[in-house]
């Protein structure tokens, strides 16, 4: 009950922010959706990360390492870091600069002047908005799988059909879901982008913070960072899965399990002699085990085969997802949010540090978690289970979980505020001219959309209640990556055409929704000996842009004077 | 800053970029669970340095490619017909 109680506080807080943030809401529609040009460099590394990093950095990525291992944070964390500091510094400074030069607030105006053509505007707008749907899901998803398990016993005679038996009285995700869009919507329609950024900043703070004090607590309660390194599952000469310790709840200790507690073997016995002793949870290379899992509500046992480590050629591959960053629309509105060019420089600094800080521990707690919990629980589950596990204390509890909503919604904010900005811009003022509007207007617009697509997330989230967060976000940050030969040959190719760009995103998407239904809508996917579906995409894109920009007629004089005022 | 120091600069930081995605690879931790401090295994320390190389390196194209003229058109004065001809 403390926990919730600490939960329920830290929400009214958001709230109390969104309030304070719209009193400095200047009235404006140019205010409601970027600040009027200004935000500083704290503000907008805070904002910019807070809106990367959501349920994915935290509750995936420990969920990820649970499956997989250490090899998840160079896999997405380190080439983020490289990757998106260097498409802030290539690609957000410069459409900053052509937005706050020629007054666009979102993508879509940005493309449809440079590439002369009103149809790609209506072509890209259903695209974004699909593709940052499951982006919105992720965090809706994440924050109910959080919430459940920490909050078990709380309310056994209301909440009386929980997703597992254990989690009996916990609060349900549909309700946490509910809540966390009613806090989020509540100051996004308050305070527009300034709202979002100063609450960004706030919960960004929260998260990193509160990650880090639950990174000291679990490795206090498995007695001290020497030892947390023993605790990760081991295999013996046999070709066993072991788990070493148990958690003694009575105790609060680590105990010894003797003998050694089987989880599951590997499939290829033969590999028993030169891995013995290996924690495969520290290692890359793949391994093929099997794991033993018991449904909770049966009590049906039942064998399910997993692939520890991470084949080279996915590793190498990956590296085309972060690029994903370049065609976040989101993000694109929290760059023009910049009060100048000059703003850029500590996220560009900053953003690989903030991602280590977050990360690093949450790698480590998935890869320990092998060791001390049952192989088959729910990888978005392992955080909240291990906190519950080893941090008893209600309260602390309810603190860190704080921080995962926090996380959650310092995205969720962003992307619902970038939905009502894309379809007030440019779908109702671009058909209907700006002035027939009134600047209140066009906010009242953007708010009843914002409410609407609230609405429609929070469905599609109850539909899909048991979407693996991590796959989710990786097949929506896999469709803007496969967008991002677009942006760049808008910015640094005179030659590319509107034909050009039409080609890009329709082999993009075409490419993307093949390896998507080929996913089974969402699943884990890779291509022949581990390419990843972003990479194919991405090269598709490409070719088809370039191809068909030189075979079609370039670009006016004023146009390319305009987009390419270095060379002019 | 001179245009050929900006060149060089520039060139630097693209190099740098360049074998940072090389050394992201490490083929040569993958099999090695060593652990360093006692609890971090080695491949995990590698790319925790690897992202303070990463902000390193973004501090040194900061200082040695930031464009500067790109800032400055986008700090000179926007005409009105500018700003409607942007948004049309």
């Amino acid at each position: 009950m403390s926990t919730l109680v600490v939960i329920v506080c830290y929400l009214c807080l958001l709230l109390a922010l969104g309030f304070y943030s719209s009193r400095l809401f200047r009235g404006t529609s140019k205010d409601y959706f970027v600040a009027s040009h200004s935000i500083g460099p704290f503000l907008l590394l805070m904002s910019v990360f807070g809106t990367t990093m959501t349920a994915f950095a935290l509750v995936g990525s420990t969920g990820k390492s649970f499956e997989r291992g250490i090899g998840t944070y160079g896999l997405m964390a380190s080439i983020s870091g490289l990757v998106h500091a260097a498409v802030f510094f290539i690609i957000g400074i410069r459409l900053w600069a052509f937005g706050k030069k020629y007054g666009y607030v979102t993508q879509i105006q940005f493309f449809r002047a440079r590439f002369e053509s009103d149809g790609l505007g209506y072509l890209l707008f259903p695209i974004l908005v699909l593709l940052v749907v499951p982006y919105l899901l992720i965090g809706i998803i994440g924050a109910g799988k959080t919430i459940e398990p920490v909050t078990a016993g709380a309310f056994p005679a209301i909440f009386t059909d929980p997703s597992i038996p254990a989690w009996l009285g916990g609060v349900p995700p549909w309700l946490t879901g509910l809540v966390v869009c009613v806090v989020v919507l509540a100051y996004v329609f308050m305070g527009g982008s300034r709202g979002a950024a100063y609450a960004n900043t706030f919960q960004t703070i929260v998260f990193m913070f509160m990650g880090l004090v639950a990174f000291v607590f679990i490795v206090k309660a498995l007695g001290g960072i020497d030892n947390a390194g023993n605790v990760a599952a081991r295999i013996t000469e046999d070709g066993k899965i072991v788990q070493d310790f148990r958690f003694d709840k009575k105790e609060g200790a680590l105990a010894k399990n003797e003998p050694p507690k089987p989880i599951g073997r590997l499939l290829e016995p033969d590999q028993a002699k030169e891995l013995t002793n290996v924690q495969p949870h520290f290692t890359r290379t793949p391994i093929d085990v099997e794991f033993k899992k018991k449904n909770p509500k049966t009590g049906e046992v039942s064998a399910f085969e997993r692939e520890l480590g991470i084949p080279f050629l996915t590793f190498l591959t990956y590296l085309f997802i972060p690029l994903s960053v370049g065609m976040f629309p989101h993000l694109f509105q929290h760059w023009l949010t910049a009060k100048s060019a000059k703003a850029f420089r500590l996220t560009v600094i900053a953003h690989p540090l903030c991602i280590m800080v977050v990360w690093v521990p949450c790698v480590l707690i998935g890869a320990w978690a092998s060791g001390l919990l049952p192989p088959g629980i729910p990888p978005p589950a392992v955080l909240s289970a291990m906190l519950k596990l080893l941090v008893g204390d209600p309260i602390l509890t309810g603190l860190l979980t704080a921080g995962v909503l926090a996380a959650i919604m310092s995205s969720l904010d962003s992307q619902f505020l970038c939905m009502g900005t894309i379809f007030t811009n440019d779908i109702v003022l671009h058909r209907a001219g700006k002035e027939k509007y009134s600047d209140k207007q066009i906010i009242f617009i953007a708010r009843a959309f914002i409410v609407a697509i609230v609405v429609l997330t929070y469905a599609l989230a109850m539909l899909a209640k048991d979407a693996n967060v991590f796959d989710l976000a990786i097949w929506c940050f896999s469709g803007f990556a496969a967008l991002f030969p677009i942006v760049v040959a808008a910015l640094y190719w005179k030659r590319a055409t509107k034909e050009g760009a039409y080609a890009g995103i329709i082999a993009a998407m075409v490419m993307w929704f093949y390896y998507f239904q080929q996913s089974g809508y969402g699943g884990e996917y890779v291509v022949g000996p581990g390419i990843v579906p972003a990479a194919i995409c991405f090269v598709a894109s490409a070719v088809a842009l370039v191809a068909v920009s030189l075979v079609t007629k370039p670009p006016s004089k004023e146009t390319l004077d305009k987009f390419f005022p270095d060379a002019a | 800053m001179s245009t050929t120091e900006s060149s060089s600069g520039k060139t630097l930081v693209w190099g740098l970029f360049l074998l940072m995605f090389v050394l992201h690879q490490d083929k040569w931790w993958w099999d090695d669970g060593t652990l360093v401090f006692g609890f971090l295994p080695v491949g995990l320390a590698f790319h925790a340095v690897f992202s303070l190389a990463c902000a390193a390196l973004g501090w040194l194209a900061i200082k040695m490619a930031w464009p500067h003229d790109l800032e400055a058109f986008a700090e000179t004065e926007t005409t009105a017909a500018e700003k409607e001809e942007g948004s049309s």
